[in-house]
């Protein structure tokens, strides 16, 4: 029993779509697959790696990742050649450039605008005044009658 | 002015969310126009023996429309479709995206043809070409061979009227 539930636990991990296509039948070629797909978006249901997708969009993609792969280009080249067809919208790691900066520093932005309006704050704050003298010799006094 | 900050903050907030909330994630921004529409040679459906490629369009413009058979929104935007091929205001080329060539024949003879050829892009490749993520999509092809639009989902009066007319009107068409 326990074993049975191991194998089923380590086929779940196992299975990506991409396992179950027909034409997955080289492990060097799935295994670039997986590593390359799994960074990339599955255009149909877009918050799926085109790795995990059942989309039929996202197996014709898989089809022709594995067809580039075979044909020995490079991780670059693959994700070139979906780029140019489907946009940096299939990367989930957009490059930087100047239409994502505000994606990429906006979360820095944000830190520093955080950290200034806590400094100024810090900083208004007046600093704990003094007692006064005769406030001081209250205190004393009645320290000293608590504990003759 | 320091009361009224918050206040302030979770307006922009709520803006942007509320912006969000009716943004359309399925329109994808192409990286194909202004840029030479792929090439490519597929069979006609219903026409054995011939083949189709955009370079027979060259001259003048054209819209490639990516459909089904199976695709509900492509019935939808048919009449608006037919509409357009009535009206001569532009040759409507259908690809016809990864599904069967007879039943995209049967389904023309029955509702009628808006379209001038349809290519059968049996293993969505050339799909693929064009960046298409689903029927209904709609190309904008002008005379030099260059895709000027393209719209997702389909198409009504509405649209037709907001994004391609004034793009053909910039093209003098």
């Amino acid at each position: 029993m326990k074993r049975l539930f191991l194998a089923l636990c380590l086929a779940m991990a196992a299975a990506t779509a991409a396992a179950m296509d027909p034409d997955a039948d080289d492990p060097a070629v799935e295994a670039r697959l997986v590593e390359l797909a799994k960074d990339l978006r599955c255009l149909v249901c877009q918050n799926e790696s085109l790795a995990g997708s059942q989309a039929a969009l996202a197996r014709d993609l898989r089809r022709e990742i594995r067809v580039q792969i075979r044909a020995g280009k490079s991780d670059r080249e693959v994700i070139d050649y979906l780029t140019a067809r489907y946009g940096d919208f299939v990367l989930y790691r957009p490059p930087f450039r100047p239409l994502t900066w505000l994606l990429w520093l906006g979360p820095l932005a944000f830190l520093g605008i955080a950290a200034a309006v806590w400094y100024r704050l810090a900083a208004r704050r007046p600093p704990e005044p003094m007692p006064s003298p005769d406030r001081l010799a209250d205190a004393e006094r009645l320290l000293e009658d608590r504990h003759p | 002015m320091k009361r009224w900050l918050p206040l302030a903050l979770f307006a922009l907030l709520a803006g942007f969310l509320a912006k969000g909330l009716f943004l359309n994630p399925g329109e994808v921004p192409s990286p194909l126009i202004d840029r030479t529409a792929p090439a490519f040679s597929l069979p006609l459906v219903g026409e054995p023996g011939r083949s189709f490629g955009p370079e027979t369009m060259r001259g003048q413009a054209w819209l490639l429309n990516v459909w089904a058979p199976w695709c509900v929104s492509c019935r939808q935007e048919h009449p608006t479709l037919m509409q357009l091929a009535r009206e001569n205001r532009v040759p409507i080329v259908g690809l016809n995206w990864k599904d069967d060539a007879r039943e995209a024949a049967a389904l023309l003879a029955r509702t009628g043809s808006p379209y001038v050829a349809v290519p059968d892009d049996r293993d969505g490749r050339v799909g693929i070409d064009y960046g298409v993520t689903g029927t209904p999509e709609t190309y904008l092809i002008d005379r030099d061979g260059i895709i000027r639009l393209k719209h997702i989902g389909p198409i009504t009066p509405a649209v037709w009227r907001d994004r391609f007319e004034p793009e053909l009107k910039a093209l003098g068409l």
